[in-house]
């Protein structure tokens, strides 16, 4: 039979799913034993209960100087952080998005914008943030919400084109304003559009996060995967790396399935 | 005095001309059915009823004034695809239509005048055969249900002309045979004007009581955009369903008002 026909059973696709998560650990882990034997001091790959007792340490026992639990306090910030950036561009690019892809006479000028404002680095321009909004909360969040608007922005304008003609025509026929036909009917067919739009931009949006931490700050996962780099304390940026993954993986499960769930009529945009 | 006339339209894209010349007048009531060849401008005429476009030279009128520029809710349309709000239920998708006008702030109804409106959707619904799928979103219709949905929807706002763009160009032809007489037993009912275009000629003429022909009169083979349509043939049809619809609008208003209701 040709490779393109054959279809994993059940039980085989769970083996495929694992293999590759148990040939990296089992990579890992073998390089770590053998190095550890070398010379059980090596920071560079520590192993399991190395890791475990940082784990322990950071998140189960109060720092000495400050009386926090350091890990929660981190992903604390840090999701704050990051929901409060990814909130305000939504709903900022969903503004904009409606305003440039409904009204011809606001995409006319928003358009062009947007596509430049899109292709500026926003790391480039994270030392400006740091003068002008300071070196606290604000520059941080806002490295998210200029790094993310404009691509949200210019999705879901091209989205809001992409509604067929006929429907705004239709909802004309049906006694709707063109403040009405936004709200009724653009607004609520963009609505999981913009939450696959997230999804999609969550990598970036912890990118920024990571970066403003690494750079300006007094606590976050960033700024202590950073902080700890100087240690060369493998053992714990390592476990923070899985754990970012986790809650970046959670955060994308939680979104795809608000959108099945808040917009049933909405078929395939996940499948 | 006709209820719509049409006095020279032309309408032209840059060089292409599409429509020439057309003169039209059409009395209130009336059943039109298009026909004509693809790219004759059939559609282009529906448009221009409908104010998506304006013409490039010349005027309509409806009831002796100018039309409208813009889609307003005196002329409701029935397009072959896309008529009807994939996010919103079916009940919804017809409630609409009595919540937009009434609600200029936030385009909904809430509490008592939201239940009204639903039931009011709910009537023509079950009058038009979905009354059992009022809970349903438009992608787990047929295409015919569909097509029923979106003649219910266009029908709540009490339209003076009723605008149909090849409406069951998509139906097989059984589902196809349900809403003609689906149509045929609406326009009974109501005091609609229709424009109907069509690539069916069976269903141009079995439907209209008025069949309007379009076709180029004038081609020139080195300059196809040349030269635009006009009506060729304007046949009318089906005699006894016009001399009826004559005859109630004979009546005295108070008398046809019980007759068109019943």
């Amino acid at each position: 039979m040709r490779l393109i026909n054959r279809h994993p059973d059940r039980p085989s696709r769970l083996l495929l799913v694992i293999l590759p998560f148990a040939l990296v650990l089992f990579a890992y882990f073998m390089g770590s034993a053998e190095r550890l034997m070398d010379n059980p001091n090596d920071k560079l790959l520590p192993s399991a209960v190395q890791m475990t007792d940082a784990v322990k340490r950071l998140a189960f026992t109060a720092d000495a100087r400050t009386g926090e639990y350091l890990l929660w306090q981190d992903t604390a910030s840090s999701v704050r952080r990051l929901a409060i950036g990814l909130g305000i561009s939504a709903l900022a690019g969903l503004c904009l998005g409606i305003a440039a892809g409904t009204l011809p006479l606001f995409g006319a000028p928003l358009s062009p914008v947007l596509t430049v404002l899109s292709m500026v680095p926003p790391l480039a321009i994270l030392p400006i943030l740091f003068i002008v909004f300071g070196l606290g909360e604000l520059s941080k969040v806002m490295l998210i919400v200029i790094g993310i608007t404009p691509c949200l922005a210019r999705d879901l304008e091209q989205r809001a084109r992409e509604i067929p003609l006929e429907l705004l025509i239709k909802a004309q026929t049906l006694g709707a304003s063109t403040w009405t036909l936004m709200l009724r009917v653009v607004l609520p067919q963009l609505l999981p559009r913009l939450l696959i739009s997230l999804r999609l931009m969550l990598g970036s949006a912890w990118l920024f996060l990571i970066a403003a931490e690494a750079i300006a700050s007094t606590d976050g996962l960033g700024y202590r995967i950073f902080l700890v780099r100087r240690y060369l304390a493998m053992d714990v940026i390592l476990p923070y790396v899985a754990w970012i993954t986790l809650l970046a993986w959670l955060m994308d499960w939680g979104l795809k399935h608000l959108t099945q769930r808040a917009f049933p009529w909405h078929q395939g945009a996940s499948k | 005095m006709s209820f719509i006339t049409v006095k020279n339209v032309w309408q032209q894209y840059a060089d292409q001309v599409v429509l020439e010349g057309l003169n039209l007048s059409v009395n209130e009531g009336e059943f039109c059915t298009l026909v004509g060849a693809s790219g004759c401008g059939k559609s282009t005429f529906l448009r221009l009823l409908l104010g998506q476009e304006r013409a490039s030279r010349g005027e309509i009128l409806l009831d002796g004034q100018a039309l409208a520029g813009e889609p307003d809710s005196s002329r409701g349309v029935v397009f072959q695809r896309y008529s009807v709000f994939p996010h919103l239920t079916v009940l919804d998708n017809v409630a609409l239509g009595l919540e937009l006008p009434r609600s200029p702030l936030l385009g909904r109804l809430f509490g008592s005048t939201k239940k009204e409106a639903r039931d009011h959707a709910s009537v023509l619904l079950h009058k038009v055969g979905l009354g059992h799928s009022l809970d349903k979103y438009p992608a787990q219709l047929s295409g015919g249900m569909q097509q029923r949905l979106a003649i219910a929807q266009a029908l709540i706002m009490k339209p003076r002309v009723l605008l149909l763009d090849e409406p069951f160009g998509a139906l097989d032809p059984g589902i196809r045979k349900d809403m003609h007489s689906l149509l045929l037993e609406l326009w009974r009912e109501t005091q609609l004007t229709v424009f109907m275009v069509t690539h069916d000629l069976s269903e141009g003429f079995s439907l209209g009581t008025r069949l309007l022909v379009f076709d180029k009169v004038r081609v020139d083979p080195h300059a196809p955009g040349a030269y635009g349509a006009r009506i060729t043939y304007d046949i009318p049809l089906n005699s006894d369903r016009r001399a009826n619809r004559a005859a109630v609008d004979a009546l005295p208003a108070q008398l046809a008002g019980t007759l068109r209701i019943a």
